[in-house]
């Protein structure tokens, strides 16, 4: 009894002199991050991995003494990819008070867009949700750093006109989209469209419905339409159909093209060695080369702490959903310095968000040298214009075959704004003002 | 089937009439609207738009189809794709005529949705049963498509997606986005919850009243028509009911509130939508399976069918932090579907005539209590 009492005494004693030395950490000092994942349903395989890599990150960071000593905590709740039930979700955690929200799913991001600035809750849609939400000055919330689908579709056209010889060459090719039926697979076709009238090729516009298991319809038409080219849109399931269905009709691989959501590993496993040659857009290297990932398998892994299974470390998709939290945190980072902080609130980490500016330098701290290209936001652009890889299957891994290709920010950005104002109309929104 | 129940000692023909005989039910009854019309004040935990609008939104599309299927005898597998009807409607009116007052957007929505139903329940007078499912199918799968392929319908954006445009209801905001802008969150918090209480409020009134409406209308010469045909179409047709009039009518009246349904899903619930998605198969079958649980031909089954369905899954979800055990989410999923799909299994094998009439077994055994013969 004595000694409990003693060792009680002692403890009160040591909290309640060390405030006056040092900020404490104690045990409140978390930061709470929602994970919306779905590890069920047609978008299992894709969502598995992402979901795992941001974990992974999460208690990575966490294992190395947390966001300048603030531990950060979270909590998954499965959408199925379903946009009522994310919203559920959404609704659900946001009793917890997060300061960010990574939908995965551009059907949930638009249903969040319209909540975001009162419940103060900044949406970070890494490479998804609604481009012109870039426009930081009609959506101050909504952020798609590092890029999005409008910049990786004019990239594709760039790729593809480099690989006919030049941008000229366009003219009369027939380039053929395959599209998911939902507000994500028409991301793209604003901006094809526009590319059409300019460079002249044949756009051919072909709709897979949800889940997309069933292309039998859609393979026929493109046997019947010979595309140059190909640019799948898909996710899920309905990427390895359509990658397998591709194989079958004897496409030529290398001139098809997915979107950074149609080329991960489970997407093309189920073709396996007749894949080869596909290939596909990211934002970051494929590969657990890099020395975070090394000490993140060392850190977590060997401790017997993974979310998933080692081998998955590296994965394309793993990669991605660790690179998502790796831009929360550099956001939450600098939100912490500027405000002088411990945990950061919606506003503060919403600045953060803005103010990104990850150099290479900061990325060879990481460990993620060469893995992107440095990222910095502003204001007006919540996008940071980043350029677009081209990655290929070689039957076993990814491989990047290609230079960091600029996006052609001259078509896209007026386009973003043009459409971020008539939304702001719609809605009566009044525009920041970002000078 | 579920019977009406005699009641208690009557004096008089408005006491015979009374929507509910039983004094005992009457009073459970008023004392559940009053708990009801409170409840939101007292609720703190940020489950009211979450889970009991949601609630609400269900149990009228239940309604509606419980009058279709239920009362009328055709089952039908379209109901989500009515609902997206009503939604997109309300979408259309309210973008097209600012002016209009929210309310009256509602319940024009509905109308749109029963023009509809009417289109897709002609078949219903060639073909029964089973066939006449698959016929609602098409529906369901016409309707859907034309969600994503008609882009008037969405306003000709690109992503397809409808949102639910500002609109205020004696100077409260009830739909739409809350600006944020120069609020502090204590100020905003003040307002989404007004929003939220507000949005109950209309839901909550507009599913009584069509509550209301739908128990007199199956009570009176409508719904027992609908009952004639229900238990033998041609005895019905012998003794004078029109089928053609009779069998449109229930099309019509069910749409309307799958219409209604639908736009309140959008305008209080969703606040933004896309219509392929939001109202697919999937939830045609829910509803179905709401009405089935709740007791097919049963008001209050509806009620009930829509609470199981809406509110077990969440339950499921929640009841292992509850108990302080960390269940992996992906494992939650998958017991949430066994569990529910035992459950509905169990119920429909235990009671065929679902939960209303499991309350109606209950009040009686009450009834006979504690000498029971």
């Amino acid at each position: 009894m004595i000694r409990k009492l003693t060792l009680g005494l002692a403890a009160t004693a040591i909290l309640a002199t060390t405030p006056a030395v040092i900020a404490p950490v104690s045990a409140e000092d978390t930061q709470f991050f929602p994970a919306l994942v779905y590890r069920t349903g047609p978008y299992a395989p894709n969502g598995i991995p992402t979901a795992n890599g941001m974990i992974d990150y999460i208690k990575y960071v966490n294992a190395k003494g947390g966001v300048n000593g603030v531990k950060l905590t979270w909590e998954e709740c499965e959408t199925g990819y379903n946009t009522k039930r994310g919203v559920e979700c959404y609704e659900r955690l946001k009793a917890k008070k997060p300061v960010v929200v990574f939908p995965y799913s551009t059907g949930i991001t638009y249903q969040l867009i319209p909540k975001a600035p009162s419940d103060k809750i900044v949406i970070h849609s890494m490479g998804y949700g609604r481009t012109d939400a870039s426009d930081g000055r009609v959506f101050p919330w909504v952020f798609t750093t590092p890029t999005t689908y409008w910049s990786q579709a004019s990239a594709f056209v760039k790729y593809i006109g480099a690989q006919e010889g030049g941008l000229d060459k366009l003219k009369g090719k027939k380039i053929a989209l395959i599209y998911h039926n939902s507000a994500y697979g028409k991301e793209p076709i604003p901006t094809l469209q526009t590319l059409e009238k300019k460079y002249g090729y044949k756009l051919t516009l072909l709709a897979v419905d949800h889940p997309g298991q069933e292309q039998k319809s859609t393979w026929l038409q493109v046997r019947r339409l010979r595309p140059d080219w190909i640019l799948l849109w898909g996710w899920g399931v309905m990427n390895q159909v359509a990658i397998k269905e591709a194989v079958s009709i004897g496409f030529k691989m290398d001139h098809m093209i997915g979107v950074w959501w149609s080329g991960a590993e489970p997407d093309v496993t189920p073709a396996g060695e007749s894949a080869k040659g596909y290939k596909a857009g990211t934002f970051h290297a494929p590969g657990a080369d890099f020395p975070l990932h090394k000490d993140l398998v060392k850190v977590v892994y060997d401790a017997g702490n993974g979310t998933g299974k080692k081998e998955g470390v590296g994965d394309v998709l793993w990669n991605r959903g660790m690179f998502n939290m790796v831009i929360a945190i550099e956001a939450m980072r600098a939100a912490q310095a500027k405000y002088n902080v411990k945990v950061v609130n919606g506003d503060q980490f919403r600045w953060g968000m803005e103010n990104l500016n990850i150099t290479d330098a900061r990325l060879k701290e990481l460990g993620l040298e060469g893995f992107t290209k440095p990222i910095s936001t502003s204001c007006a652009d919540h996008e940071g214009k980043g350029p677009v890889l081209i990655q290929q299957w070689d039957g076993k891994t990814w491989k990047v075959v290609s230079e960091w290709i600029a996006p052609m920010d001259d078509v896209v950005r007026p386009m973003i704004e043009a459409s971020a104002a008539k939304f702001a109309k719609a809605n009566n929104i009044q525009m920041r003002d970002c000078k | 089937m579920l019977y009406r129940e005699s009641g208690q000692f009557k004096t008089s023909y408005a006491a015979d009439q009374a929507i509910f005989p039983i004094l005992q039910d009457k009073v459970i009854v008023w004392g559940f609207i009053v708990l009801v019309f409170l409840f939101p004040f007292f609720e703190t935990t940020g489950d009211l738009k979450s889970l009991w609008i949601l609630l609400m939104v269900n149990a009228m599309a239940a309604l509606g189809l419980n009058i279709l299927t239920g009362y009328c005898g055709q089952v039908s597998l379209g109901t989500a794709g009515f609902m997206g009807c009503g939604a997109f409607a309300a979408f259309k009116l309210a973008s097209e005529f600012p002016e209009l007052n929210i309310i009256i957007v509602v319940l024009l929505s509905g109308l749109a949705s029963a023009a509809i139903g009417i289109l897709f329940g002609l078949p219903s007078l060639r073909i029964k049963g089973l066939y006449l499912a698959v016929a609602t199918l098409a529906a369901q799968f016409f309707l859907t498509w034309s969600f994503i392929k008609i882009p008037w319908l969405y306003n000709h954006n690109t992503s397809g997606t409808i949102t639910a445009p500002p609109r205020t209801l004696f100077g409260q905001q009830v739909t739409g986005p809350i600006p944020g802008r120069g609020l502090s969150a204590a100020e905003l918090d003040v307002i989404k919850r007004d929003v939220v209480i507000s949005q109950y409020m209309i839901c909550l009134v507009l599913l009584i009243v069509f509550a209301l409406i739908a128990k007199n209308l199956v009570r009176g010469r409508l719904g027992r028509s609908w009952m004639a045909i229900r238990d033998m179409d041609i005895a019905a047709e012998l003794i004078g009911i029109r089928p053609l009039r009779t069998k449109l009518l229930a099309f019509a009246v069910s749409s309307y509130y799958c219409g209604v349904a639908g736009s309140m899903l959008f305008l209080f619930y969703l606040g933004s939508l896309e219509g392929g998605e939001a109202f697919s198969i999937n939830d045609s079958f829910l509803y179905l399976f709401m009405v089935i649980i709740g007791g097919l031909g049963s008001i209050a089954g509806s009620f009930m069918g829509a609470a199981f369905i809406t509110l077990l899954p969440i339950l499921l979800i929640r009841v292992p932090g509850w108990l302080g055990l960390t269940i992996h989410v992906e494992t939650v999923t998958h017991l949430q579907f066994m569990i529910l799909g035992a459950l509905i299994l169990f119920f429909l094998i235990a009671e065929p005539n679902g939960l209303a009439r499991l309350w109606q077994i209950a009040k009686e055994k009450l009834r006979l209590w504690p000498f029971p013969h």
